[in-house]
């Protein structure tokens, strides 16, 4: 069965197409460009030049949050339109979760970040058992200063992952001293062949209900929220 | 001839809509999924929760369009969808789903101008004869277009600040009513007198262009006075003055226009087109005039659907426009950029 996997979430736009076990393409940006314009296409391209007809993909995994709200949007809207109309299951993988992927060979705790302005971050917390990446704390939108102290207590290394792990460097640093580690570029850029396979056993979802997880209220739902409970 | 049959895609605002039009003149299947319960509470559409929406209905809606025609996609010519003018996360929703659909399906891709849109909902109701004048009103735009043929379109006036539908939702807001509040300053207007003397903007001679800024403010500050000096003004009244103001600027200069360009036809479009005092006064006055037609879509085709982009589409179609996949949401999408002269 091929699988097809989306990600939008972040600046890096990631396509990638498995075949069973085995990753057979791969397409990945890290640049601040447009994701409309350049999704489909690269999907297209890359099926043409691993010699698959559309026809044959058996499954879609988008990488459905948190992350941007417009690209989540994008790779969200493509791929559940994509599977409700070629009939195939969609499965959603947390993009932190892929981000954290990463660190498949680190021997400790995996933070993947993204920025969300202010001192906040977007991040959970992830491990490594036996070949598997497990969640040891659950996605979230957190203050960076209090996510470092909340590491602390755990008095390990913690490998940090993401483009963005790099605006709260000094923070984690002066908190977590040494334990504070970071990865290369080379390993920031999300691996959507990897996100194929994070995809491969999970169960399908309905294609109608899939959406992004944004991890936020919008600003106007949080407001109205505030004045709400006031009263 | 083989049967042309459209699905058409609107998501520039509020509302997720999938239509399917046989031959570019016969609805099919038209479904709209309205977000206006969403927004009420923030007074106005809020972009980012009408963009969650959008994705939360899109495939829904969709289905709901091809089941209620019984089509198959291997059945559709083509595609259609809003590519703009619009909310830009909101588009993009319309934008990415039609393109999967044509990709998956291997499907003629076709992008519609919004506003293309609102003139072709009327072919919906009877052909179109050119060359025609379109009288454009909703809450984002107020042009005046000219379309000498299909798929032809000439700008020939345009507001040069606020819609009219934005003006009417201004007033509403002083008025404190609910959201969306043209409809209830039309139904209040029909109840009242036109007793408050607000300004016309005529801009220079001979131009067809709008404006509505200063009407607006004049409101404004007549309600604000009245406060001030602690005297009662009858909302009624108010609503019937501005109405009457807005109404005849616009029946005005649609009839000079049509007059200069000697049209056969005037198609009203848009939201705005829902509204009585404007059909009414329209109507009146179309109906001095020999050799010209007016066409009122229903209310149902005046508001966002997709009926009417498929209907556009279908026109769109037969002239070789096609978009591939790189096709992006455009908020300030140019109609005259979509004309085949
Ligand atoms: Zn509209």
């Amino acid at each position: 069965m091929k699988i097809l996997a989306i990600d939008t979430s972040t600046n890096v736009l990631g396509v990638g197409i498995v075949n069973h076990e085995k990753v057979i393409g791969e397409y990945i940006t890290n640049i601040k460009r447009n994701h409309s314009t350049r999704v489909l296409p690269v999907i297209d391209f890359l099926l043409k030049d691993c010699g698959i007809d559309k026809s044959e993909i058996g499954k879609i995994v988008v990488a459905n949050g948190p992350g941007s709200y417009t690209g989540l949007r994008i790779g969200v809207t493509i791929g559940k339109t994509l599977a409700w109309t070629l009939k195939v299951p969609i499965v959603g993988v947390s993009s932190l979760k892929l981000m954290a992927a990463s660190g498949r060979y680190f021997p400790g705790l995996i933070s993947p970040i993204m920025d969300a302005r202010r001192g906040n971050v977007f991040t959970g917390l992830y491990k490594y058992e036996d070949q598997k990446l497990m969640l040891v704390e659950e996605d979230k939108h957190r203050s960076a200063e209090e996510w470092g102290y909340r590491l602390k207590e755990y008095n390990q290394p913690v490998l940090f992952v993401g483009d963005d792990s790099n605006i709260h460097k000094e923070t984690f640093t002066n908190i977590l001293l040494n334990n504070a580690q970071f990865a290369p570029s080379s390993l920031n850029t999300a691996k959507p062949g990897e996100l194929g396979l994070l995809g491969k056993d999970l169960d399908g979802e309905e294609a109608h209900l899939f959406k992004p997880n944004y991890l936020r209220l919008t600003e106007a739902e949080a407001k109205w929220r505030d004045e709400n409970r006031e009263v | 001839m083989n049967k042309q049959y459209i699905l058409g895609i609107e998501t520039s605002c509020d509302e997720t809509a999938a239509a399917v039009i046989k031959n570019g003149t016969e609805i099919v299947s038209n479904v709209v999924a309205s977000q206006i319960e969403t927004h009420k509470r923030f007074g106005g559409v809020v972009p980012e929760i009408a963009s969650r929406h959008h994705v939360e209905q899109i495939t829904i809606v969709i289905e709901e369009a091809m089941k209620k025609a019984g089509l198959d996609f291997s059945q559709l010519t083509g595609v259609a969808v809003t590519a703009g003018p619009g909310l830009v996360g909101a588009l993009l929703i319309g934008v990415e789903a039609a393109k999967s659909i044509a990709f998956a399906h291997s499907l003629p891709l076709i992008p519609v101008h919004h506003i293309a849109g609102h003139i072709y909902a009327n072919r919906l109701i009877t052909e179109m004869q050119f060359p025609l004048l379109s009288l454009v009103v909703s809450g984002g735009h107020t042009e005046l277009i000219y379309m000498e043929e299909h798929g032809h379109f000439e700008v020939i006036g345009e507001t040069r600040d606020d819609a009219a539908g934005e003006a009417y939702d201004k007033v509403a807001r002083v008025l404190n009513c609910p959201y969306p509040g043209g409809p209830h300053i039309d139904r209040m207007a029909s109840e009242g007198e036109a007793t408050i003397d607000f300004p016309r903007a005529w801009l220079e001679e001979g131009s067809y262009d709008f404006s509505f800024s200063g009407l607006k403010s004049a409101v404004i500050n007549t309600v604000h006075n009245a406060q001030q000096r602690g005297e009662t003004i009858v909302p009624e009244n108010l609503a019937a003055s501005f109405q009457e103001s807005v109404v005849e600027v616009l029946v005005e200069k649609t009839i000079r226009a049509a007059k200069e360009y000697g049209v056969k036809q005037i198609l009203l479009a848009g939201g705005v087109a829902a509204n009585n005092g404007l059909r009414t006064e329209l109507q009146k006055a179309v109906e001095n005039l020999e050799g010209i037609e007016l066409v009122i879509p229903p209310l149902k085709l005046c508001t966002d659907n997709a009926a009417m982009i498929a209907a556009a589409g279908s026109v769109f179609y037969e002239k070789g426009i096609r978009a591939d996949y790189t096709l992006n949401a455009n908020p300030g999408l140019d109609l005259e950029s979509f004309s085949i002269k």
